[in-house]
């Protein structure tokens, strides 16, 4: 019984580092086209959004199924209910890849401004996506805890990047719609940010047993 | 200090060192579980609580097991029993009356009023939740109930002599899951006016129903904690391994 659970679980593994690595591809690539004005990106992470969606499905049904079967404890319990967390805040980030490519695809961002951080935003945020999944991966500890540290970064950068959409904005008004464009698309980085620190918060719980550093049940 | 205090007890059969330096405050009004793999000496530390190992040849005690504070080997050992009593793996109903099943107990202990024995006999099987069931079949023989009938029977018959405390021995392996379930509900009952001990290899059991659990392994207590915190984030590795079946 326990090997069959083993593999099971191993298999929850696997489907979890699959889903991460297809977020990681999807803000990734969601940054490019931005950055690279490249349409073609864009529509690609559209299409990626759906597989992580179909992935979130898969896991979700896995999980139920251990929990059924194996009525787990301990560090099974903790595995599996983090799992099911962190597919939620996964499936986010994946959406709001897709949002950032739909709105690359409505043209306004054709020549997004050097003078903007939003590029320095996006790199911040892929760190923190990529740092989460590999601290899962690696049951790592302090690197989960080093991404949660991190989000101040990013919401630093935001600010940032709000006032200097309101300096182009303030410069001429014609660039409204860029900058309205902008600052959903920073905003949609910002909140990948907040879905990475969650997922950390979940690795730490999977490992101590105690969530937002709260109390331990 | 708790309800029953054990400090380093040992327990020896023969040469066979089965309990090992074992240190427990068990709370009162609390579902207590002891867990472990077989042979590990949960069920002889249970039957060490209301002395049942006194019958057994060549076994030797040391160690201390307080009962509210008395050394329970100060106690008459039949008023420990009428105070600690036992319930165990399999239904064992006397060859009588669902009544007279009752009405022993009392009976021993020096009640003859037919009045009283009908009060007990009614207030115990309510107890037990199983008053509605055989109200009308008290005359019957308790042989002829089935399996989880006769173990609420035989608890509403450890309630009749009114202990302090409830010690259970595998009370639902031998049930199928609808009795087993009664006798569930029935025990988080009853740990409202008793202190309620119970030995499982359920895990899953232990974990709905009991406040603390206790493991054990090779006659030694390995952990004692709550109940949510020792399955959901427990201290010792090998609590793990047995718990998430890794052992071994």
């Amino acid at each position: 019984m326990r090997r069959k659970f083993d593999e099971q679980l191993e298999l929850l593994n696997q489907e979890l580092i699959e889903m991460g690595a297809l977020c990681e591809t999807a803000i990734a690539n969601a940054a490019k086209a931005l950055i690279n004005h490249d349409n073609s990106l864009a529509q690609e992470v559209i299409r990626v959004d759906a597989e992580i969606d179909q992935k979130e499905k898969d896991i979700e049904s896995l999980c139920f199924k251990l929990l059924l079967h194996q009525h787990p404890v301990a560090r099974d319990l903790r595995q599996i209910s983090s799992a099911l967390k962190m597919i939620t805040d996964m499936e986010r980030i994946g959406d709001q890849a897709a949002d950032i490519s739909e709105i690359i695809l409505l043209g306004n961002l054709h020549s997004v401004d050097n003078a903007v951080h939003i590029d320095e935003m996006a790199r911040a945020t892929i760190k923190m996506v990529t740092d989460s999944i590999d601290a899962y991966v690696r049951r790592d500890l302090d690197l989960a805890r080093a991404v949660i540290d991190y989000d101040d970064v990013v919401d630093d950068l935001f600010n940032k990047v709000k006032k200097e959409i309101i300096d182009i904005i303030g410069k001429d008004k014609q660039n409204g719609e860029y900058a309205v464009d902008l600052l959903l698309v920073a905003k949609y980085f910002e909140r990948i940010g907040d879905h990475a620190t969650n997922i950390a918060e979940w690795v730490e719980y999977s490992i101590m047993g105690i969530h937002k550093g709260g109390e331990r049940i | 200090m708790g309800k029953i205090t054990i400090n380093n007890l040992n327990l020896y059969y023969g040469d066979f060192h089965a309990l090992k330096d074992i240190n427990l405050d068990i709370e009162a009004n609390k579902i207590t579980a002891l867990i472990g793999p077989s042979g590990c000496g949960k069920s002889t530390l249970l039957k060490c609580l209301n002395r049942m190992n006194d019958l057994v040849e060549n076994c030797k005690i040391t160690g201390k097991i307080l009962l509210d504070g008395e050394d329970i080997y100060n106690i008459d050992v039949s008023l420990l029993r009428k105070r600690v009593g036992m319930v165990f793996q399999k239904p064992n109903p006397f060859p009588m009356s669902v009544y007279d099943n009752i009405a022993f107990g009392p009976r021993t202990h020096g009640i003859r009023s037919k009045v009283k024995l009908d009060d007990i006999v009614e207030k115990s099987l309510k107890a037990a939740a199983i008053w509605d069931e055989l109200k009308d079949r008290l005359k019957k023989s308790a042989l002829e109930l089935s399996g989880g009938q006769q173990q609420r029977l035989c608890i509403a018959r450890a309630l009749a002599v009114q202990p302090e405390v409830l010690l259970m021995d595998e009370p639902t392996s031998a049930l199928d899951p609808i009795s087993t379930s009664k006798i569930e509900d029935l025990v988080l009952e009853l740990k409202k006016n008793y202190t309620i001990i119970i030995v499982t290899h359920n895990m899953q059991q232990a974990a709905r129903i009991s406040d603390k659990t206790v493991f054990m392994l090779n006659g030694e207590v390995i952990e004692y904690n709550d109940t949510e915190k020792l399955f959901f984030m427990p201290q010792d590795k090998r609590t793990e391994d047995y718990i998430t079946g890794r052992f071994g």
